[in-house]
Parts: C-alpha cells; structure tokens; sequence
C-alpha cells in the first residue's frame, strides 16, 4: 500500500472525505472525553496511522474493483447527535418470523437506542447486553481485554477511522457456562435526512462453555444516502459457540463496510451466514483468528444483487494452531449492472498441523452487463494440511432448464426454481428452523422481484403463516 | 516414532541434492561497461549494427524505464537489485564465420557435452535444429537451410534485424509493449539477443524448434527477446531451455518472449527451465523475471505454453494468451518445483477477448525444503468474448514442514454466457501411497520420486519426447539429490 506519507509533502493530497475526517477528529476526541485512557489512545494511534495511510482506493489490491473510491470524494456529515427515544423498535420495526422470537436491540445512526435511563442491562443469567460507550466504564475488565486487540488483521482505512471517530455500539457479554436461549436480534437502522458517515463499534465477549445466537440486520428507514462503517469484534471462549446471521437490505444509495473480527479459542465453533439483498455498495469483512487447537469455522454467504449494486466479500481465514477447521462457501446471482467480488484468503501458519480448510464461491451470471471477480487465495506453510478451493461463474444449467420446459413450466418459472436451487444451499445451513423458513421466502421474493427495500424490517417481508410457493404445479415433474 | 524419524530423514536426503551443473566456461567475452546509462544502450546497439529505429525503440524503453519502480506485488523476497552494477552486454568474441562444427570453439561443445545436449548428437541422432545462445549472441544455427527450403526463418534476433527488418519491426512489441512491465521495459531497453522465428503461411514446421540458452559469464544479466511469428494455418513447436553454471552472486534473467499466432496457426511453446538455483543455503542462484505472452490474433488460433520449472533462485514468470480471434485456445501446463531457499511466483494469464474462446489452465507446485511456491493467475473474459470456457485446476504438493504452497487465482467474468471453473488442492505427499510402494519393496526414495512424477505427469505429457525424458530426469535431481 502506498501511504500518503510516501509523497512529497507538496503533493500530499488528500480526498474530500479524508480531509473532513482529519479537520474533525479534534472535536471527535473532545466529544468523547471521559473515555478509558486506553481507547483514547487507541484513537489517536489510529488516527496518526490513518493520516499516513489515507483511505483505500482502487490502487490498493484488496479494493481494486471496489465501488468505495466513490465514497472518498463525497462530503458526509460525520456526527449526528444522539436521537432521542421517541419510538419503540417494534413501531418501526415489526418482526414477525412465526416462531421465532428474539431480543431486540438496536443501534439507530450509530447510538444504542433505548428508553432506559443506564443504557446496560444486565440478566438474570449474567448476561450484558447495552452499548459499548456504558460498558467500558461498568466492565472495563472485559473490555480492555479485547477492545481493541481482536480486530488486528487487515487494518485499513475505514477500519482505522472507525476507531479514531466510533460513537457508540454493541456490548454483549455471556458469561461463563451459559446458554442464551433467546436469539439477539441486532438492528442497525439510519434514519437521517443528512447525508451521515456512521462509524459503530461492537464487541461481543463469550466465556467458556456459552452460547449465543446473534442477528445482525442492516437496514435503512428512508432513502438518504449514507455510509455505514461498522468494525465488530467478537471473541469466543474455549469450547463456546456463537451462530451469526447477518441480514443486509439497504437501499440502493447506501455503502456499508461490516468489518467483523473473530477471536476463536481451544475448540470453538462459529457458524456465520451473510445474507445480502440488497444495497448500494456492501462490503462484507470477515476475519477469522483460530487461535485454539481443534477450533470450527463456518462460514457461508449468499448475495443475490441487481440494479448497479455491489458486494464484495472479504473472508480472511488465519489458522494459527494445528487441527482446526475452516470452510466457505459463498454463492451469489448477479442481474442487472451488478457486481460482486468475493476474496477468500485462507492463511495456514507453519505450526498448523492438520488442518482443514476447504473454500467454495459459485456465481451465476444473469446479464451480459453483470460482473464477477473471484480470488480465492491459499497461502500455506505447514504440509500436514487438507486444502482446497474452488471457484465458478457461469449460468444455469441448459439441461435442467430444458427438463423442466419441457415438463411445461414456463421459462421465466424454471428459472426462478434453478435459481432458489442454487442459492438455498446457503440458505440449508441455517439451524434455526423458523429463521431459515423465513430466510428462504425472502430469497424467493427477491428473486421474484417482489422484496427490494422496504419501510419495515426485511423479515416482515414474509407472511409467515402462508408459507411462499412458486406457481408450479408440481405434480406435472 | 522411529519409522517417522526415518522417513523425515530419506526426505531430507532426497531433497537436498546439489546443483550438477555448475560448471563455468572460459571463452573470451566481450563486455559492456557496469551499469545501466543512455551510452550503454548506445554500445549494445552500435555493437550490434542495429538501424535507427531500434536504437529509438531501445530508448524509448530506457527512458521510460526510469520513470518506474520495481514490482513489488509478487510473493518473492530478495535483497534490492543494483541495476546500476550489471553488465548489461556480454557477446563470445568473434572469431571468424563458422561453418561446420568443427569450427566451433571446442570448449563451448563441451558445455552443450556436460548440458547432454552436445551439437552434434542433437544434429545427428534427433533431428531438432538447435539455435543455441552462449550469453546473449548466437554462435551456431543448425538446420537453417533445411528450415529455409520450407521457406521457415529461424536465426537469431540480431540476424533477424539485419535481414528481416520489416518482419521485425512489425511484430517487435505488438504483444508485449515496451511499457508493459518494469521487467519487460528493462528488456526493451538492453536486450542483447535471442531468437526469432516465422512460419509462413500453410506451412507446418517438420522438426521440433529447439534453443538453449545458457548464462556463463559472471554478473552479466541476460536479456534476451524472443519472437515467434506463426502465420496463417502454419503450425510449429517450440522447445526452450535454459541453464546457469554455478556462481555465487545472483544473476538477473529478464527475457521477453513474443508469439503471434495468425488465422488458424498453431503454436506449442515448451520451457525447460533448470537454471541454477542457489546452494543449499539459499546462497546464489539466478533471479529470473520473464514476460511470456502470446496473442491469438487470427480466428481459431491455438496457442499451448508448456513448462517445466525446477530452477532460478527466483521464478517470476506468467506465460499468457490474449485469445484474440474468435474460437481461439490458450493452453498452460506447468511444474513448478522449489527446494531449499528456492521461491517461485508463476502462473498465467487468460485474456478471452474473442467469442468461443477456450482456455485451460492445469499447474502443479511442488515445495521442498524451505522454499515457497505460488500460482498466480487470471482470468478475464471480457464483455464481448460470449460463450467463452475456462477450467484452471492448480494442485499443489508440500514435501516437509518449512515450506510454503500459495495459490493466488484471479477470476474476471464479464458476460453471462460464459463458464469459468477453478479449482486447487493442496496437501503434503500422500501416506497411504507410500505406505504401499514401500510395501510392495519400493523404497521410500524411489517411492516419492515416482508419487512426484506421477502427479507431473499430466503435465510432462505435454512435452515434446526429447523434453518429457528430460524433465523427468530434471525432477529427479531437484528431489532426489545426485540421483538423476
């Protein structure tokens, strides 16, 4: 990466953006005051390096298609004061999947929003679940344990203006040897009339032995373009696990980087499924740290884009001790303008004997407009290890659309039965019966065209006691 | 325990052979002063009686040279290069016009003898016509008149500018421009010699085309540009292969090689490579920075790159198709082999601009010792290339635990007709397989020699015969130590 410090200090230009950033970051700092010493600092260390480094644009390899150059020479309003709580969640937000009920919280422009005076609550079980501003003052054990330290591979740009500039965020901490029955249901919502940069930050701490389900839903209220610039870190005890839905549906003017950092300890599993539909420029980060011996990754992506939208998924894998598992399988339909990029990049340490890992990325091309890049990346030192990656673009099938034409079912429906084929693969994986129910409708309502963003929760997209069927008399096959 | 003490122990010995050809020749050369200055270019050119326009072209290239830095993307570490402290010209004094091989200097058939590859035998016993380069100038070209009744050219590159300057001048550059690359530009600029080659329209080649390049003296970079014309429906194959004698600095190695393939020409370009590697320590060896790229210009042209790498300290190497023509097919098979302090970054480009363009990507690594070895490739179907194909399968084998396997793919789709496949594995040196061999009585050297060219052989079966036994051979001195 060529940093801006390289250049002759003559021609030392920063962006728009850029320039925003560094004439704000004073007043940032000041508003934060009353912070831990150590996320201060954290703060300006990342602001220095972010001044020599600048935001990524197309030079840079990880961002070489990206559509985030767009975003550099753009003016965004990178404060807005914390809202007022004027709404209950379930008067915007209506979540209905039938049988499925979780606990709601939600970060809207960024603020944890709630009605309670402390925003931190505590369970009977010991859970913690509030924003990570009050947690870093009522738990600061926890939190400078991790904050911080988790999300430390790939750093770049945005990630490192997130942490010079965060507002507010997520704090979830389950303690040791508890199972959290209940799903956390995460959603993030802006409803803005200014064009908003909003940088949150969210930590999630589970102890040894726990369990949590977490659903994490990006979704826009209006039409306003903003960006979204979210880092979560996440660390998972020896022998805890952590199931991760991440729902995205924002509108077509909104960029979003989801930079999620995870910690995993001695035989941890992770299982995370990133469901996109839709928005304006999506990057998915996902940065997996197998820290302890006989530890489980999985990791699973569906994105189905039309219009001029983009998502790039960026899946870092680095497997630091021996017997740990790791696989991806990332599929995608691209129609329209659309595009998508997907970089796996597994990374096997010398001392990581015995490893697994296994990468898979399937794309169908609708339109000759619409464009794929794939790199599935092995980089490997240890030679006990079972690796392999693959990757395809093409169409569907001609011999299946033929059968099942010439079965008599109309084009336009074969294609929509091959389509939901393919992508429900991804959409197998999810445990929870109701959720994947629920999950597997809205792909079929999208690729029937039917769900793009809508005022309510992407999930009321559903009607979940009439469950959604193709027009197909199936008894002709 | 014992039983796996034994084995790390065979695998160590097999894969610590040293280098056999390190041997040097002591002709006399004629050397361009150290360092790299408008002047040096003004000597090589002058030397070579070169026209204006390539003086210009040479320029140009220079001048842009200096405006553009190293490339630094690759996954390969070494310690900076002075350009500033290489010779960039060295030519065997001419004696006088040789005529049969009994004129040639007696100590260069002896390192062709040492090479196996002695003049006489290739011109005697197979029937390959051997254009052989000693640093940078060609000495003796075999076959010629054979060659020219057919109406072939095949002769050195400053030949060919003395006596085909407008076959020259139109193809030099149309595939790799001099600002192509930091690597290819430095070419551009300094290039000594190679050879070039023009299959005229209709005509198939009836011999194997062969060169041997060879670097022999000390801290003198070669730079040599190869350029391959096949014109419409012509047919030709091409053998290259490469060896360094044993010295102690690095020895940088930037080659241009150019293929046109015409309206229905056929182009199969094989690569031995065994040059020398450095010792056990990771001390010497040559550092090798090459641009290979041919253009699939006509309708179903068909160019098919083969190689087989066991040598340099340093490979940086993507032999490429820009596939052209419409229903035009680019090949690439290799082996790349790394041992010691070895590091290697090849792989290939597939640029499907035609319609039904095919392409087919088959590599394999093999990591020894403390070496790294990566495929990096891309593949690119432009918007208009419908109904294109591409299947890349790189598959990659670690021996030993200090050695890293990288596979960098990338894939480029731009159109919804077309279907690109890619797939690799990696994984060490199957147990169960060599359990059986040793059971059977094979012991665990052989075992592993066999296991390793039967997982080449996918590719070795793509070379020409003479290359195929050689490579086999190459396999086994990179693996199994002063077997061979």
């Amino acid at each position: 990466m060529i940093g801006k410090s390289d250049m002759n200090p003559s021609e030392n230009k920063y962006s728009v953006l850029e320039t925003n950033l560094i004439h704000s970051f004073e007043t940032s700092l000041q508003r934060a005051s009353g912070e831990q010493k150590s996320v201060r600092e954290a703060r300006m260390l990342a602001y220095e390096t972010f001044k020599k480094t600048g935001l990524p644009g197309r030079k840079d390899e990880k961002w070489r298609n990206s559509k985030f150059d767009q975003v550099t020479d753009q003016s965004f309003e990178l404060y807005s004061s914390k809202p007022g709580y004027t709404h209950k969640v379930s008067e915007i937000f209506h979540c209905s999947i039938h049988g499925f009920t979780t606990k709601v919280e939600s970060l809207l422009n960024g603020w944890y929003y709630t009605p309670e005076e402390i925003p931190l609550n505590t369970m009977d079980n010991g859970v913690v679940v509030g924003s990570i501003q009050m947690a870093q003052k009522q738990y600061p054990e926890v939190f400078e344990q991790h904050f911080g330290k988790i999300a430390k591979h790939n750093v770049h740009g945005y990630s490192l203006v997130n942490t010079a500039f965060f507002n507010d965020g997520l704090f979830i901490y389950v303690p040791d040897n508890v199972h959290v029955e209940e799903s956390v249901q995460l959603i993030k919502m802006v409803n803005t009339i200014e064009k908003l940069m909003i940088n949150s930050r969210n930590l999630v701490v589970l102890g040894k032995n726990s369990h949590l389900s977490l659903m994490h839903c990006d979704d826009s209220i209006n039409h306003q373009a903003s960006m979204i610039n979210t880092v979560t870190e996440i660390f998972i005890g020896e022998n805890a696990s952590l199931d991760l839905y991440k729902l995205q549906n924002i509108n077509n003017e909104t960029f979003l980087i989801n930079s999620t950092s995870v910690n995993q300890q001695r035989s941890s599993r992770l299982k995370v499924n990133v469901i996109t539909l839709n928005g304006g420029a999506i990057r998915n980060e996902l940065n997996v740290d197998l820290q302890g011996e006989g530890a489980e990754a999985d990791l699973n992506g569906i994105y189905l884009m039309d219009r001029k939208q983009q998502v790039d998924n960026q899946v870092f894998v680095n497997h630091a001790v021996p017997n740990c598992n790791s696989s991806e399988l990332f599929k995608g339909v691209l129609d329209d303008e659309s595009s998508a990029i997907f970089n796996g990049f597994v990374l096997v340490n010398k001392d990581a004997q015995k490893t697994n890992a296994f990468q898979r990325n399937n794309n169908i091309l609708m339109t000759s407009t619409a464009k794929v890049d794939t790199m599935p990346f092995l980089e490997i030192y240890a030679d006990d290890v079972k690796c392999s990656h693959g990757a395809t673009i093409g169409q569907l099938d001609n011999d299946a659309m033929f059968y099942l034409m010439q079965r008599g079912i109309c084009k336009r429906d074969a294609r929509l039965l091959l389509m939901y084929a393919f992508a429900a693969e991804v959409a197998d994986k999810i445990d929870i019966r109701p959720l994947r129910v629920s999950i597997e409708d809205m792909v079929k309502k999208r690729l029937r065209g039917e769900l793009s963003i809508c005022e309510k929760c992407v999930l009321h997209c559903s009607t979940p006691d009439i469950p959604m069927e193709f027009e197909i008399d199936m008894s002709k096959i | 325990m014992a039983e796996d003490k034994d084995q790390n122990n065979i695998l160590e010995e097999v894969t610590s052979g040293e280098y056999k050809y390190g041997f040097y020749t002591d002709i006399e050369m004629d050397k361009a002063a150290v360092g790299l200055t408008e002047d040096t270019i003004r000597f090589i050119s002058a030397k070579k009686n070169e026209p204006d326009w390539l003086l210009e072209f040479r320029l140009k290239a220079f001048r842009h040279w200096q405006t553009i830095a190293e490339p630094s993307w690759a996954h390969i570490h070494h310690p900076p290069i002075n350009y500033q402290d290489i010779i960039y010209y060295a030519a065997p004094k001419k004696k006088k016009q040789l005529e049969s091989l009994d004129e040639v200097d007696p100590e260069l058939l002896d390192t062709f003898k040492k090479l196996g590859i002695s003049l006489e035998e290739q011109k005697i016993l197979s029937g390959v016509a051997v254009d052989a380069v000693i640093d940078s100038v060609s000495v003796k070209t075999t076959f010629r008149e054979t060659l020219s009744k057919n109406g072939i050219i095949f002769c050195s590159f400053s030949e060919a500018v003395q006596e085909y300057p407008d076959l020259v001048k139109k193809y030099m550059g149309s595939v790799v421009p001099y600002r192509d690359n930091f690597f290819a530009t430095l070419n551009s600029a300094v290039f000594s010699d190679g050879s070039f080659c023009y299959i005229p329209k209709g005509v198939r080649c009836p011999m194997e085309l062969s060169t041997y390049f060879r670097i022999n003296a000390a801290n003198t970079g070669q730079f040599e540009r190869t350029l391959l014309i096949a014109d419409e429906g012509a047919y030709v194959s091409y053998l290259e292969g490469c060896t360094a004698p044993q010295r102690d600095e690095n020895q940088l190695h930037a080659a241009i090689v150019e293929i046109i393939a015409e309206e229905g020409a056929e182009v199969k370009y094989s690569t031995v490579q065994n040059w020398y590697p450095g010792d056990k320590n990771g001390k010497g060896g040559i550092y090798n920075f090459v641009t290979k790229r041919g253009l699939c210009k006509g309708d179903r042209s068909k160019i098919s790159w083969t190689q087989v790498e066991t040598g340099s300290a340093i490979t940086w190497k993507y032999p490429s198709c820009i596939l052209k023509g419409d229903n035009s097919i680019g090949e690439f098979y290799s082996v790349a082999v790394t041992n010691h302090y070895q590091q290697a970054d090849t792989g290939t480009k597939m640029i499907h601009l035609g319609k039904n363009t095919k392409s087919t990507i088959i590599s394999k690594g093999i990591s020894a010792g403390r070496s790294n070895n990566s495929y990096r490739g891309m593949v690119r179907i432009a918007k208009k290339a419908g109904n294109s194909r591409n299947f890349s399968q790189c598959d990659s084998l670690l021996l030993g635990d200090k050695c890293g396997a990288h596979t960098f793919p990338y894939i480029n789709a731009g159109n919804e007709t077309s279907v690109v496949e890619h797939e690799a594995t990696t994984s060490k040196i199957s147990e169960d397989q060599l359990f059986y061999c040793q059971q059977r009585g094979i012991d665990a050297e052989k075992a592993i020699g066999l296991i390793v060219n039967g997982y080449a052989k996918e590719v070795l079966n793509k070379l020409p015969m003479e290359f195929a036994v050689e490579a086999q051979t190459l396999l086994a001195i990179t693996l199994e130590g002063s077997v061979g």
